[in-house]
């Protein structure tokens, strides 16, 4: 914390590219490669700076003071870029007007709030992994477990109508896409981000959601005056931007992670009260949501080296989750561990306001699986999905034992 | 704005109570004091909002609360401003005739009941110490780019803390009535008039709150928003070591004053998740089986606290000898 009055010095280079298909698919080389180059990196390739410490990107995601997200958490700055659809009052967001729909969205999402959805879910929990089990011993866990789960709790939660809830996992695999450069998985998607987006902003509105789920209450917010009524729909297309595909892709990691490492599973199975240190777990070591970007808004000196106001800097959740500096052993999965302080959700005032939501969907669902299953092995490759932001998957094919 | 140094402390958040340090002490008004509390490690506090208060522990184990009144841009250091209540508790004698510069008090996470919610206009009224959580409200009203005004009666001009500093930023949105010299506030010409557009901000005494509540009568609901401190008879914060049992792991922990009780159930073998570790995302969460709890998070509503069947081990702490956790 001194402040030499030292001449700032220019940061290693590095000509990586993070969004390229191998990086993306493999990223832990990389990760090592920037943590290794120093505290702070310059990717020429962006003209962005980078952090991939945990010290660093955990202490830069609290310090929103001067690491803005108002700017665009993606490689877009909307200082000087028109984003592709009006911003996020939360993600893209910084304080004072990050404020009231934060303050909304962390009371109806908070723990106590959560309580009445608990004995729904585990009994939702109950059927999913009932009829899977029961059906066949060998099944893709990925879209029968992991894509179906979220998918049968979270729109009811929300209050969305039945129709066109498909739609879901694409708008979000577009969104977390459009964080990065425009490659081509960004050019994949172009031709769907007219009709995808005209249906998630239709179903934001006050008539589209059910009365009593959490879409209505942000309405509800607004009517109190806690939000504006032009903020609330935005503030809906939050929960259904960022609460599908990253719970989706957080369980499957967790189901991954227990299927290569069967003597975690076995730990799991004797003591269930492990089922949400599980998932935070599998969350520091696969890291859902790799990377975020924040904004310089001042000069900043970082071990020395000059981060110029007005810069992007990309922030490597995954390879922090993956420190040795921060982490003993940091590539196991390991279930004795405590995962606490990862920053697979982020850290600070935008930490994942939904992070209990998946938390919860993470619990009843492995306990489920807990009570049934004795053994899950691969029974083939797994497929990786590419994403500019999200490490996600196409495919995890299983064998289960069950109890008997 | 910063603009060197290095990017904080990592992960150097402090675990348990946090104990602040006094780094200022200033008087800013006939009979306010505010003083300027920090880390004495320098670490970041946890963030707040306008309308935000904190508990202060003072050392014989009294609780009050009070507004943060400072620059939430200034992560390092939390600012309140205490007036000298002869007929009070005793909490503002001793914060007034006790505490120096350097001396060390106890402090809660920020919560809010008071927030800044969004609207074209607001009318601030404060009257007296009230002015404390609108000081950092009208700068945010500022900041919004909101049409806004302040509406600020105290007994004297000298007993008006922070009325230089206000009329010497804001100008003429900036209204100081002292009583003795221009009389009460005139509540009927300000708010005679209903606007659906403007949001009614008003905290000071309970004659204060009650007519500028008589006078919004006819306004729309929810447009008048008043804060208002319950002198709850809290009972005097511990500072003696207490025991947790932790009734499915079958063990018991002391707590001494320098830890956390999540440090010590997981130096009792506990798994338990956490990520703020500041009482502010509510990771932590655990069920409370016996005791009670003594709540210092910010996650946990009024209704909540008072029922007692949870709390944030982060922070939190017990009011009496034992606790019992479902862990």
């Amino acid at each position: 914390m001194t402040e030499a009055p030292q001449r700032p010095v220019g940061p290693p280079v590095s000509d990586a590219d993070p969004f390229a298909p191998d990086a993306l698919e493999h990223p832990e080389p990389l990760h090592r490669a920037l943590r290794a180059a120093g505290p702070v990196v310059y990717l020429t390739r962006y003209g962005v700076h980078a952090m991939a410490r945990h010290e660093e990107v955990h202490a830069a995601l609290t310090d929103w003071q001067r690491f803005e997200s108002g700017s665009g958490v993606g490689l877009a700055n909307f200082r000087h870029e028109k984003p592709w659809r009006p911003p996020s009052l939360l993600l893209e967001a910084d304080p004072p007007r990050h404020d009231a729909p934060r303050r909304v969205l962390r009371e109806l999402l908070a723990p106590p709030a959560l309580r009445r959805l608990r004995e729904q879910w585990t009994a939702a929990a109950e059927s999913l992994v009932g009829d899977v089990v029961c059906a066949e011993t060998e099944f893709d866990a990925f879209t029968e477990l992991a894509g179906a789960f979220p998918l049968r709790v979270f729109p009811d939660a929300v209050g969305l109508g039945p129709d066109g809830r498909e739609n879901l996992l694409p708008y979000g695999n577009m969104a977390f896409n459009a964080f990065g450069p425009v490659n081509d998985l960004v050019e994949a998607d172009a031709h769907r981000v007219g009709e995808l987006s005209a249906w998630v902003n239709a179903q934001c509105a006050r008539e589209a959601l059910r009365e009593d789920g959490i879409g209505a209450r942000i309405w509800a917010a607004a009517d109190r005056g806690d939000l504006t009524h032009e903020q609330a729909p935005l503030v809906v297309r939050s929960l259904l931007t960022a609460g599908v595909d990253t719970t989706v892709h957080g369980l499957a990691a967790a189901l991954f992670a227990f299927a290569t490492h069967p003597e975690q599973w076995q730990r799991l199975r004797e003591r269930p009260e492990l089922a949400r240190v599980a998932f935070d777990e599998a969350v520091r070591w696969q890291s859902p949501v790799q990377t975020f970007f924040r904004t310089a808004t001042t000069d900043v000196r970082i071990a020395g080296v000059l981060v110029p106001e007005g810069s992007k800097i990309l922030m490597f959740l995954g390879a922090a989750n993956r420190d040795p500096a921060r982490w003993h052993d940091p590539d196991r999965f390991d279930l004795g561990r405590d995962p606490s302080g990862h920053v697979g959700f982020g850290m600070g005032l935008h930490q994942c306001v939904g992070q209990h939501v998946a938390r919860l969907e993470a619990e009843v669902l492995l306990s489920a699986l807990a009570r049934r299953v004795e053994r899950i092995e691969l029974i083939g490759r797994p497929r990786r999905h590419l994403n500019n932001t999200l490490r996600s998957w196409a495919s995890l094919p299983v064998r289960v034992h069950t109890a008997v | 704005m910063v603009t060197t140094s290095t990017t904080g402390t990592g992960t150097g958040l402090r675990t348990g109570a946090v104990t602040l340090r006094i780094r200022a002490r200033e008087q800013v008004a006939d009979g306010v004091v505010a003083l300027t509390l920090e880390h004495s490690d320098g670490a970041r506090l946890p963030d707040w909002t306008p309308g935000s208060h904190i508990d202060l522990v003072l050392p014989e184990g009294t609780v009050r609360q009070y507004s943060l009144c400072g620059d939430r841009w200034d992560a390092h250091t939390y600012r309140i401003a205490v007036l000298r209540e002869a007929s009070g508790r005793g909490g503002s004698t001793y914060v007034h005739d006790e505490l120096r510069t350097g001396d060390r008090v106890g402090v809660g996470a920020p919560r809010n009941h008071f927030p800044l919610v969004p609207s074209q206009r607001y009318l601030f009224v404060a009257g007296g110490i009230g002015i404390t959580p609108l000081l950092p409200m009208v700068h945010q009203a500022e900041l919004l780019g909101a049409d806004w005004q302040l509406l600020y009666g105290g007994r004297t001009r000298a007993s008006m803390a922070f009325r230089e500093e206000l009329t010497r930023t804001y100008g003429d949105r900036v209204h100081l009535v002292p009583q003795d010299e221009l009389g009460l506030l005139d509540l009927d010409s300000w708010l005679g008039t209903p606007r659906p557009d403007t949001k009614v901000y008003c905290c000071g005494p309970g004659p204060l709150l009650a007519a500028v509540e008589a006078a919004c009568a006819s306004w729309p609901p929810y447009t008048l928003r008043t804060e208002r401190f319950t002198a709850a008879a809290a009972a005097p914060v511990r500072a003696t070591p207490f025991q947790v049992e932790l009734r499915r792991t079958g063990r018991t922990v002391t707590v001494t004053p320098d830890m956390s009780v999540l440090e010590a159930v997981r130096l009792a073998g506990a798994d338990v998740l956490s990520s703020c570790e500041q009482g502010t995302c509510g990771t932590c969460l655990t069920p409370v089986l016996e005791g009670a709890p003594e709540h210092r998070d910010s996650v946990l509503a009024d209704h909540e606290r008072t029922v007692g069947d949870c709390m944030l081990p982060c922070v939190s702490r017990s009011c009496g000898d034992r606790l019992v956790l479902d862990l």
